[in-house]
């Protein structure tokens, strides 16, 4: 995600360079969340009747209304990488914003489940379905908010004009980043909320 | 820069239409109860979702051979993790 490159390389070789990055990061992440979802696989196999008793204790009914938020939000981040592909920067800059204003109302939605499960006394240290949940969820949230620090500084950029038709890499792999923490919700909510 | 055939905005509504529909279906799914068939069926579904992601939202489909292997290069170290992992747990 750099502006430099373009000083000594051809232009799409550094936006080539630029994606192969961050499929590299996105690796890494993959290797991150893949540990937790080993752990998580292992325990369910091990304690099946304890995880399906207690991942009927989350609201579904939430879950599923925060997939629906999240898929929103990759769908407003394709149309604003598509608005500065035909130069548009303040239609990027809208829809941009809209994909940040549906990453703050995920995250509301997750205040408020861990609120009621809190209330229900279950804490990350009460069982091993639990200690899954609030560690996936929370490494999960954890990326949605680097996410809107990330988009919200492609929002600066193109609102600095440096953005256009030609150059939109930031953009482009900001978006990348952003489809991927959909990618990793559309696991977590069958996983935690469906079959527990 | 790859692009895709046809119009993106287009693509990328109907992509999130199949989504949309595709989460219904596990939601719904998983109100009955089909034993162990439960994880299958949502497992497919998230699997046929995540696909829809990389290769249309993530523009997957159209990439490079390089940009495929930098894709799947952390899927195959992940399946060596869960199997070993699993292989230790189950049979020990």
């Amino acid at each position: 995600m750099s502006g430099h490159t373009d000083e000594h390389a051809d232009p799409a070789v550094a936006f080539e360079a630029a994606k192969l990055g961050v499929w590299t990061f996105l690796a890494t992440e993959v290797l991150l969340f893949g540990a937790l979802f080993t752990a998580y696989t292992v325990f369910r196999m091990k304690y099946p009747e304890m995880f399906r008793v207690e991942h009927a204790k989350l609201d579904r009914v939430l879950g599923a209304a925060n997939t629906v938020v999240l898929i929103t939000s990759s769908l407003m981040v394709v149309l604003g990488v598509d608005a500065i592909k035909r130069g548009k920067a303040r239609l990027l800059e809208a829809y941009f914003g809209a994909t940040i204003f549906l990453a703050s109302v995920f995250l509301c939605v997750k205040y408020i489940e861990w609120t009621k499960e809190f209330h229900h006394g279950n804490f990350p240290g009460t069982n091993l379905f639990f200690s899954l949940y609030f560690m996936l969820t929370g490494l999960h949230g954890i990326h949605v908010l680097f996410g809107m620090g990330v988009l919200s500084y492609v929002i600066v950029l193109s609102r600095r004009g440096r953005l256009s038709e030609a150059w939109y890499t930031p953009a482009e792999m900001s978006g990348l980043y952003w489809h991927f923490v959909d990618l990793v919700w559309i696991y977590l909510f069958p996983l935690l909320y469906l079959v527990g | 820069m790859a692009h895709g055939t046809g119009n993106p905005r287009r693509t990328g509504i109907a992509v999130f239409v199949a989504l949309l529909l595709l989460t219904a279906v596990t939601v719904l799914v998983s109100y009955v109860d089909l034993g162990l068939w439960n994880v299958v069926v949502a497992l497919l579904i998230a699997s046929a979702k995540a696909s829809l992601v990389a290769l249309f939202f993530m523009h997957l489909k159209g990439e490079s051979r390089l940009v495929w292997g930098f894709a799947l290069f952390p899927i195959v170290f992940l399946s060596l993790i869960l199997i070993g992992t699993l292989a230790d747990t189950m049979l020990r």
